[in-house]
């Protein structure tokens, strides 16, 4: 965490154009699960500018790095070994600090190690498939993983998930939490994909894109991706008719 | 023309999945040794101070079946109405309480449930006081965007009618949707994502 002060200001409005709509029938579980009335706006009080922050001391030291922290001793995950890295930012450009950044996928064959999955893809007995990190001081995060394979499900006849890297995402305000998903440069699902198109922007697709990055690979080792992740910014509380404390 | 502004955009939210527990609750859905720990199982210790309670429910769909993939968050102040953040201000809260909670549905029965504390209440932005509540982020497969929502306690009720939040839900019969039913220190609390009984979501 920064020396600075806490931020106590409300946050940017969410652009609810820019997200997904709730109802998207493309992606079949969305038409019962989606509320039909409309939400109810209010400006940010105390209870959704703050939350909850975790330190850099209860990570582990292999959570960040998913080639091995399930894995056997001496052994390491099957795949396409790669680093994905960025910045978590907020809306203003300004690094987000000290924020939990959560992952999860499927192995290199597109099988979660999840009850509910039946792909008759294999496990890897060496790869679990979560990890965690916390972003340093000026907000930048890495870890190491395999890159995951694509996987059918049942939404239409024959629908394929791109490959793809789930993120859970802290950030300093209740108000910030976002679960998004990362998809990779060049993939030729990503177009197909009905979830990916309960975003109607393309733009805002492009910004759930990592690119290939050459320049951050470990040669001989690892290729890697660059994926910046952007939260709510908050306002300024200089000219606020707040009425601090009680 | 003017100057552009030069703000980003938030990055556009996508579903958790039927799997989000292998990130967020690994122990819970059987990957060992990964973590020590599910991350917001536990809320108090033997030290909180408070009144403690449990907090349970359901997340039902349109057709009035329950979610069994969804995952909760919490988020409340502490007994005396101060938050667990680097953003509280105003005091500083119980070290012994996180204020924050999340717990995944039962995978047969869709129930979740929270070990927690009455929180007091806190202000609104103007100074009036909110009634005491909880504030709640559900995901889950098929949902594109978290919704929140809140939590309030039935027999406030001289508090609830005065709250600033639930003043502003045009449509009266729907507050009870925000309102838990109590049973001693139990409170249940069924969200409905659409119908006749859809809960009031928020925008915030």
């Amino acid at each position: 965490m920064s020396n600075d002060a806490p931020e106590t200001g409300a946050f940017f409005a969410r652009d609810r154009e820019w997200h997904p709509k709730p109802l998207t029938p493309g992606y079949k579980t969305s038409v019962l699960r989606s509320p039909q009335k409309a939400l109810l706006s209010f400006d940010n009080t105390i209870s959704e500018i703050t939350g909850p922050t975790f330190g850099h001391s209860m990570l582990g030291e292999l959570d960040n790095d998913l080639i091995h922290n399930f894995a056997r001793n001496g052994e390491s995950a099957i795949g396409e070994r790669i680093v994905v890295h960025g910045r978590l930012l907020d809306e203003r450009g300004r690094g987000v600090a000290g924020a939990l950044l959560e992952f999860w996928q499927a192995n290199a064959g597109g099988r979660y190690r999840h009850k509910r999955d039946g792909y008759l893809a294999p496990l890897d007995p060496n790869f679990g498939g979560c990890g965690r990190t916390v972003t340093d001081e000026r907000g930048f995060y890495a870890f190491r993983t395999v890159r995951p394979g694509p996987y059918p499900w049942p939404n239409g006849p024959n629908e394929w998930r791109p490959a793809h890297i789930h993120f859970s995402v802290f950030g300093h305000g209740f108000a910030q939490r976002l679960i998004t998903q990362m998809y990779f440069e060049g993939d030729p699902l990503i177009a197909r994909c009905p979830i990916v198109r309960t975003i109607n922007d393309p733009a805002a697709i492009c910004q759930l894109t990592a690119a290939l990055d050459m320049n951050a690979t470990v040669p001989m080792d690892a290729l890697a991706y660059k994926f910046d992740i952007v939260l709510r910014g908050r306002r300024s509380t200089l000219f606020e008719n707040r009425l601090e404390g009680n | 023309m003017a100057q552009p502004l030069d703000y980003l955009k938030e990055s556009p939210s996508q579903t958790a999945g039927p799997y989000v527990h292998i990130g967020c609750l690994p122990n819970f859905c059987g990957i060992a040794g990964v973590y020590p720990a599910d991350l917001g199982h536990s809320m108090v210790n033997a030290r909180t101070r408070g009144e403690r309670i449990t907090l349970s429910g359901r997340i039902i769909d349109g057709t009035g079946t329950p979610l069994r993939d969804a995952m909760v968050e919490i988020w409340q102040a502490d007994a005396a109405g101060l938050y667990n953040s680097p953003s509280e201000t105003r005091g500083t809260a119980d070290p012994d309480f996180t204020g924050w909670g999340r717990q995944a549905a039962d995978p047969e029965t869709g129930l979740w449930r929270f070990e927690t504390i009455r929180p007091g209440p806190v202000p609104f932005p103007d100074g009036r006081l909110q009634a005491p509540h909880i504030s709640v982020w559900i995901v889950a497969r098929g949902i594109n965007l978290g919704l929140n929502t809140r939590i309030y306690f039935p027999e406030n009720e001289a508090a609830n009618a005065a709250d600033p939040v639930l003043s502003r839900i045009e449509h009266k019969n729907r507050v009870p949707t925000l309102i838990a039913r109590r049973d001693g220190a139990a409170y249940s609390h069924d969200i409905h994502l659409q119908g006749d009984a859809e809960t009031v979501f928020l925008d915030i």
